[in-house]
């Protein structure tokens, strides 16, 4: 089952987008896969051949209706369910004012999650504390759900003399120990084989820790892909390999990704348990990720889930969606948008209503305010301070050999 | 004391880590169950499980990165690349990710990664398994590169880049593994007889930063590191010049005091390495020795180098710097 859409010519196929400036975007309305389609297999004896039809279909909760329904529905109170929409909420509000600040030059680059709050955050959520992240630059989510404060995450994004990576790395490639968030790199994909070595680690040592990570559609093409499936196939370790098919790879349509077949049906040929999941529907990626963390701990090794959402926003602050796909295709997604779907999930169960909900929303605008003011206090991008410019030299080795040192002096700071 | 050739003294460092250690663990390409192409991980699965030393998928790209995950989550991961030409796949994982991952992450993260990879030619080994990338790595801040030329050093300084806290990058000149090379392909000399061949059982290390004087002389300076040590050494005797010969061992951070102190007493200096000339390290050092040197010097610096060219199968004497080729290049530093 494909969305591919393909133009031929001769002598070999290029693909295209469903839809380009200029043209009427239709999704079709709803998704035809319903909740309720697809078993829950019993995680601690799945094998890949039980999820040929989760690999291919679309795992969801959510009705279209906003109930849930089916195997997949979550053990997950309420409260949590509310902790994540703050979250979603928080991210989205946090996102909205570092964009804000990138146009008046207080950073230089910004990338948002718009449409995709609920990936990291709702899979983030179904680990344990001490699972590792590592993330790529559109998982930031997951440091609000670990706890980061935001003047720490706007210190970075900002350069400032706060900056706990000291200015050396584009906005949101943020790095977080305490959170067990590992560092961001740009290469995209890089991170996706290197998970697989820090759930062996955590294997080796005998501890029920797993490790998740994702890369994009686009992203899925490198080798670092195929590596990361291969060697987890292989070795068995417990990591969590997460492919976000957001549509798009900047200006280029997953149509343009690959020839055919899901992405997580891929996984199946590595014999990985794989299975496709709404990324819009808060329960049943949450459902998902638990139910792969339950294979982890059962000591079964790696899942791979295709997380199918809409990158609603531009790839970055850079980039002009306008020039490639028509403006309002998000609108029509089928998917809907991830934070609405859950307030109306939380509201039709007797949970949330709207007057909270605009409460909530007054609450983290005046907190990411405070927080950005407070972070504005350390420096910016446009007026500084920086970090000094002596970390230009520090941390490159554990200590500074004799040749850095003699350059740091060159530079005289 | 025991005579050791460098695979035997390179097994003997790795057995020594594997004890010394449990976050260290070993996997390449057939380094487990067979114990690799070259042998240098024989008899260690058996002894020590096929959890620390086993073999991996035949992905370079991909040993390199579960060798930065395994490192930034406390293991010490020696990972072998089978042939040093085979390590390109890997580039982008070593010198964008491994190498800056301490950097990038303000020391909140970094991963000891050692790799250890055959290099050099002499083995008939044609262009992809004969190349010196050494100048590849010597270009990337956060990595240390090390070459190793005799059993002894070659013990001592595994030891060294697996105890390191940032990611090495170890060469061993594949023509060693099993007896010095003085040039000549039609003598096949073993590490036997071989002072450097005399290599303590237990554990020791040699610091990286340290160059080695191999011998002292009065009148030139020759440098060089891995295989071409010895082709220097036959070259010096050939000359009938009195000269320092310092084998490097380490180029990433090097020792230029050692190097600056010999030239500042002979004057003149011959630089040895078998990959090509354009932007090889001794492009580097010949900089970096005249920044320091210039009134000391009594004649131009020489590098005696492989050619600019992809490294040959049949003609591979004529590619590698002949003990001819540097001789000369040592009588003509004392011209000037």
């Amino acid at each position: 089952m494909s969305d591919r859409k393909t133009a031929v010519t001769t002598p070999y196929t290029i693909g295209t987008a469903p839809f380009r400036p200029g043209e009427e975007a239709d999704f079709g309305g709803k998704f035809k896969e319903q909740p309720g389609d697809l078993n829950r297999p019993d995680p601690t004896k799945c094998s890949a051949d039980d999820t040929i039809k989760h690999a291919s279909g679309l795992v969801r909760v959510l009705t279209d209706d906003g109930e849930a329904k089916g195997d997949w529905i979550p053990d997950i109170s309420a409260e949590q369910l509310i902790q994540g929409l703050e979250y979603m909420m928080r991210l989205r509000i946090f996102d909205d004012r570092m964009m804000k600040m990138q146009r008046t030059g207080k950073l230089s680059f910004y990338m948002r999650s718009f449409g995709e709050e609920a990936v990291a955050i709702a899979q983030t959520m179904a680990l344990e504390d001490n699972d590792w992240i590592f993330p790529s630059y559109r998982q930031p989510g997951a440091q609000f759900v670990r706890g980061r404060d935001m003047v720490s995450m706007i210190c970075h994004c900002i350069g400032n003399t706060e900056d706990n990576v000291r200015g050396r790395q584009m906005p949101v490639h943020y790095t977080w120990k305490e959170g067990r968030f590992i560092s961001i790199s740009s290469p995209v994909g890089t991170q996706f084989s290197q998970a697989v070595g820090v759930a062996m680690a955590s294997a080796y040592k005998g501890l029920d820790e797993a490790c998740i990570t994702w890369l994009g559609d686009g992203t899925s093409a490198q080798g670092d892909y195929h590596y990361a499936l291969n060697f987890a196939s292989t070795f068995k370790p417990p990591v969590i390999l997460n492919v976000v098919n957001n549509q798009w790879a900047i200006s280029t349509h997953q149509n343009l990704a690959t020839g055919g077949r899901t992405f997580a049906e891929r996984g199946l040929a590595y014999d990985i348990p794989s299975i496709r999941v709404d990324g819009n529907d808060f329960l049943a990626l949450y459902s998902v990720t638990r139910w792969a963390r339950e294979r982890a701990s059962a000591g079964l090794g790696p899942t791979h889930i295709e997380v199918y959402t809409y990158r609603a926003g531009a790839h970055s602050s850079s980039d002009d969606p306008s020039a490639y796909r028509p403006d309002d295709e998000f609108l029509c997604w089928p998917g809907g948008d991830p934070v609405d779907r859950l307030k109306q999930y939380l509201i039709k169960s007797g949970n949330w209503d709207e007057k909270n909900h605009a409460k909530l929303e007054k609450k983290i605008d005046d907190e990411v305010m405070t927080a950005y003011k407070e972070a504005c206090e350390f420096g910016d991008l446009a007026s500084g301070p920086y970090p000094p410019a002596s970390t230009i030299f520090t941390e490159v080795y554990e200590t500074v050999p004799w040749h850095v040192q003699e350059q740091r002096e060159e530079l005289g700071k | 004391m025991a005579k050791m050739n460098m695979i035997a003294a390179l097994n003997s460092a790795l057995e020594h880590q594997l004890e010394r250690d449990e976050n260290v663990v070993i996997f390449g390409e057939d380094v487990g169950y067979f114990g690799g192409v070259f042998r240098v991980t024989a008899g260690l699965q058996n002894k020590f499980g096929a959890h620390r030393v086993f073999d991996s998928p035949l992905a370079e790209g991909g040993i390199a990165a579960i060798a930065m995950g395994m490192g930034l989550n406390g293991l010490r991961p020696v990972a072998e690349i089978q042939f040093a030409d085979y390590i390109f796949p890997a580039y982008d994982q070593i010198v964008n990710e491994i190498a800056k991952l301490r950097h990038r992450s303000g020391g909140e993260f970094s991963s000891p990664v050692t790799f250890r990879t055959p290099a050099g030619g002499g083995i008939k080994g044609g262009h992809h398994h004969s190349q010196s990338p050494e100048a590849q790595f010597t270009h990337t801040p956060g990595l240390k590169v090390v070459y190793c030329s005799n059993p002894y050093n070659a013990k001592g300084l595994l030891t060294s880049a697996i105890e390191s806290n940032d990611p090495v990058i170890f060469f061993e000149p594949k023509r060693c593994y099993r007896g010095p090379f003085y040039g000549d392909p039609h003598k096949v000399p073993t590490w036997n007889s071989h002072p450097d061949g005399e290599v303590p059982e237990e554990y020791y290390s040699i610091p990286l930063e340290e160059a080695r004087v191999v011998m002292e002389g009065d009148n030139c300076t020759v440098i060089s590191w891995g295989a071409m040590v010895h082709v220097a050494e036959q070259a010096i005797k050939d000359s009938g010049i009195s000269c320092d010969l310092i084998d490097l061992q380490t180029l990433v951070p090097w020792d230029r005091d050692t190097v600056v102190n010999s030239i500042k007493k002979t004057g003149r200096c011959v630089i040895v390495h078998e990959a090509p000339k354009t932007s090889g390290f001794g492009a580097e050092m010949s900089a970096s020795i005249q920044e320091r040197c210039f009134y000391h010097l009594e004649a131009p610096i020489i590098r005696v180098t492989g050619w600019d060219t992809p490294f040959p199968h049949t003609t591979e004497w004529d590619y590698l710097p002949s003990p001819k080729r540097i001789a000369e290049a040592i009588r003509k530093t004392q011209e000037e």
